[in-house]
């Protein structure tokens, strides 16, 4: 229980994460899944701030929809892992008003594709209460799910939020690509005295990595170089990042070098990764898994062009899905997904150009 | 001044052949006639096989995932009877395949869809629905809008749209109820309350002690039935559908029911539900009552059940087959349905997949076309 009025600038009591230390290896044998991962950074922050709790359909007694909170129920008690009736509009929408009174929700969305019956809470509320009251109310809330095409899930279950959602200032979006990376980068979005979008993928849920077990926070705005490479920058986010690195394999196999950035972050964008990157090898390749319109890799090329029009070599190439509504048909949602193989003919297309 | 009453309501309950076999004849009587409920029950035991068949197609890996209807057929059927196919609409959600097929759409296009293929959504013009609704509650404001359409038609068309005790606590729920009422849209609100939606019971999405009075509120007609008593539900449905005709405006139908499966597929319902809750409701079973009021109207028998249960496993195969005899979908089919006339971008797009040529313009690379099947 809360014993205290918290307005969300108050941190009494509450550590917080201290970017200067760094990070715990990447390698090890604590091999867990992407879903254990997630849970863990949740866990850890219940544990030392008594204002974070999580709500979401069917979170509580079913474990999570995607068994992201297993457990959960039975440590943190019916208070605090919460089921909820099936509003999204509604429960977002509660969890800004307690979110504003300084508590700290993280709000499960079922799948992204399902907040967009919540679009006023998420979109015209949560990113815009800091600067609409004069810095008075923040929106310290986590909205986290599923995103991007789960599976033969259908157009209307398979969206991927980040081109429409990222275009709003006032919050930032995360999107990890693997266990790791998950949980360090949910810690930080707990802990985030700003509304984070937290992006998933149902497909990645069961992968596998070591984790470490302590908490640790990841900065946002902090690329993390894959693999290098002179040839061409590859710059991902979120699932297609492993596409990027199995097509990198493949491509060096053929004397084809890769420098791959996992962007990790979508606001902030590490956009001097990039530029750096790009200065390099003086080819670019944007790949991401929402619409090519206006989206995510139309502003990462407009700042490189921005930013270094003179180092490139070749136009800049971005590989998205189509400009159509997800397929269901298993053979068509492939070929709409940026694949490894879509990859490596753009990156050969700009290679040997 | 003394307190008065603002307002004070009732909701009737309707139930007309019980559980124990018991038939009212008073409200019952013309309701369904003999050859209607001989009809009724075939189909719904088709619908029973149906699902059956489509849980073992998942399990082996020839489906996706797939919602069964099992326990709910009566709901569907006995509404379904009120209306008038090719002239009436049933905008769905998931949980009503009898009432669909009832309307006409050919059975294998429900699996065609939940095998993943979007043509299974390509509704046949003389058949009046909307294709499935997955988004849960979205549907129920379209249905009032193409209501309040017939109306300005000037027809008597009324709309059918289903949907779960879930579903109820959507806003868009409550904003459809309002716009229908206050638009007067002929819409019959059909709410299959089984208890659960997924693993939420009915206890946890509302405080209401039952779903039929949240229609109170917006001043429209409202009543609960039995919902696995076909009689029942068509009782009210036929009420319901005479107002809506009349251009009365929108009527609810809170249809007591239960969901005999899993939620999906992909969902293993024994971890969450009473196992003697399903046993209470095993025996409620919509096709055990329906089979017991013809056996004691001697238009049934063992013989007649054993011969419908091959004839229906014979249907069902031969949807199955239909629905996996389906060619596979063209690549090029996903540009093919975006606009009346695709735009240059769209065309450049399509070309570049073709000629396999991402960061090359495809008038550069000879059009060759690779177009295939996936
Ligand atoms: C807007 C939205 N939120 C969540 C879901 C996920 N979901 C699918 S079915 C379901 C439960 C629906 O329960 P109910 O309305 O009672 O229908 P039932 O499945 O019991 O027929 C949920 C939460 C969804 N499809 N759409
Ligand atoms: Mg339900």
């Amino acid at each position: 229980m809360i014993t205290a009025d918290l307005h969300p600038a108050s941190i009494e009591n509450v550590p917080q994460p201290d970017f200067s230390k760094p990070l715990p290896p990447r390698e090890g044998d604590r091999i867990i899944q992407f879903r254990e991962a997630l849970k863990e950074a949740m866990s850890h922050e219940m544990r030392q701030d008594e204002r974070v709790f999580l709500i979401g359909e069917e979170v509580a007694e079913y474990n999570g929809a995607y068994k992201v909170s297993q457990g959960m129920l039975d440590e943190f008690g019916p208070k605090r892992i919460i089921d909820s009736p099936i509003s999204e509009n509604g429960f977002a929408g509660m969890c800004t008003g307690a979110a504003m009174y300084g508590l700290r929700p993280i709000v499960e969305f079922m799948s992204w594709s399902f907040s967009l019956v919540a679009a006023d809470p998420i979109l015209n509320n949560v990113p815009k209460m800091l600067y609409m009251s004069g810095g008075q109310w923040g929106c310290p809330i986590v909205f986290r799910g599923n995103d991007g095409a789960g599976g033969q899930l259908g157009s209307t279950h398979s969206w991927c939020v980040e081109g429409l959602f990222a275009n709003v200032p006032g919050m930032k979006m995360a999107i990890p690509s693997n266990p790791y990376d998950a949980k360090g980068l949910l810690a930080t979005a707990i802990a985030d005295p700003d509304p984070v979008f937290f992006l998933e993928s149902e497909r990645m849920l069961g992968d596998k990595a070591h984790v470490p077990e302590e908490q640790y926070y990841i900065p946002f705005g902090q690329a993390r170089v894959c693999r290098e490479g002179d040839a061409v920058t590859l710059v991902s986010f979120g699932r297609p990042v492993n596409f990027c690195i199995e097509a990198a394999e493949k491509l060096a196999a053929e004397g084809i070098e890769c420098d791959v950035l996992d962007m990790r972050t979508i606001r902030p964008l590490d956009i001097d990764s990039i530029i750096a990157s790009v200065k390099k090898t003086n080819r670019v390749v944007v790949v991401d898994q929402s619409w090519p319109f206006a989206g995510i890799s139309s502003e990462v090329i407009t700042q490189i062009c921005e930013r270094c029009f003179d180092w490139l070599d070749h136009q800049p190439v971005r590989v998205n899905t189509e400009d159509v509504p997800t397929p269901y048909a298993k053979g068509l949602e492939y070929a709409y997904l940026p694949n490894p193989e879509r990859i490596a003919e753009a990156v050969k297309n700009v290679v040997n150009a | 001044m003394p307190k008065t009453t603002a307002y004070t309501a009732s909701i009737e309950y309707i139930s007309i052949l019980d559980e124990q076999g018991k038939f009212d004849e008073k409200l019952g009587k013309g309701l369904i006639t003999d050859e209607q409920a001989l009809d009724l029950y075939e189909r719904m035991t088709v619908c029973r096989q149906l699902d059956e068949f489509a849980f073992k197609l998942q399990r082996s890996g020839r489906m996706g995932t797939y919602p069964q209807n099992k326990g709910q057929e009566a709901a569907a059927v006995g509404s379904a009877l009120a209306l008038t196919p090719g002239q009436d609409w049933v905008v769905p959600s998931y949980r009503e395949n009898a009432a669909l097929f009832m309307m006409g759409l050919p059975m294998h296009y429900v699996l065609q869809y939940w095998m993943g293929d979007e043509r299974g959504s390509q509704i046949p013009e003389n058949v009046k629905m909307t294709p499935l609704s997955v988004p849960i509650g979205t549907h129920m404001l379209h249905a009032a809008g193409i209501g309040y359409a017939e109306r300005i038609r000037g027809t008597k068309n009324v709309v059918a749209t289903y949907f779960g005790d879930g579903a109820t606590s959507e806003g868009d729920f409550h904003e459809a109820m309002n716009f229908a009422s206050v638009l007067k849209s002929p819409v019959i609100f059909i709410n299959q309350n089984n208890s659960w939606a997924i693993s939420v019971p009915r206890d946890k999405q509302m405080a209401s002690e039952t779903v039929a009075q949240k229609a109170l509120a917006y001043g429209m007609p409202t009543v609960r039935v039995d919902g696995n008593d076909i009689f029942a539900v068509k009782y009210a449905m036929d009420d319901a559908v005479k107002r809506a005709r009349a251009g009365e405006g929108p009527s609810f139908i809170e249809a007591v029911t239960y969901r005999l499966g899993d939620h999906t597929t992909a969902d293993d319902a024994r971890r969450y539900r009473d196992p003697q809750e399903v046993e209470a409701w095993i025996a409620r079973d919509p096709l055990i009552r329906t089979r017991k009021y013809l056996e004691s109207k001697k238009l049934w028998n063992q013989a007649k059940d054993d011969t419908l249960q091959e004839r229906a496993k014979t249907i069902v195969k031969e949807v199955v087959a239909t629905a996996e005899g389906v060619s596979k979908p063209e690549i090029d089919s996903i540009f093919n349905a975006m606009f009346a006339e695709p735009h240059t971008e769209l065309v450049r797009q399509r070309d570049t997949m073709r000629t396999s040529s991402l960061g090359k313009d495809p008038s550069q690379t000879g059009l060759k076309n690779t177009t295939q099947n996936v």
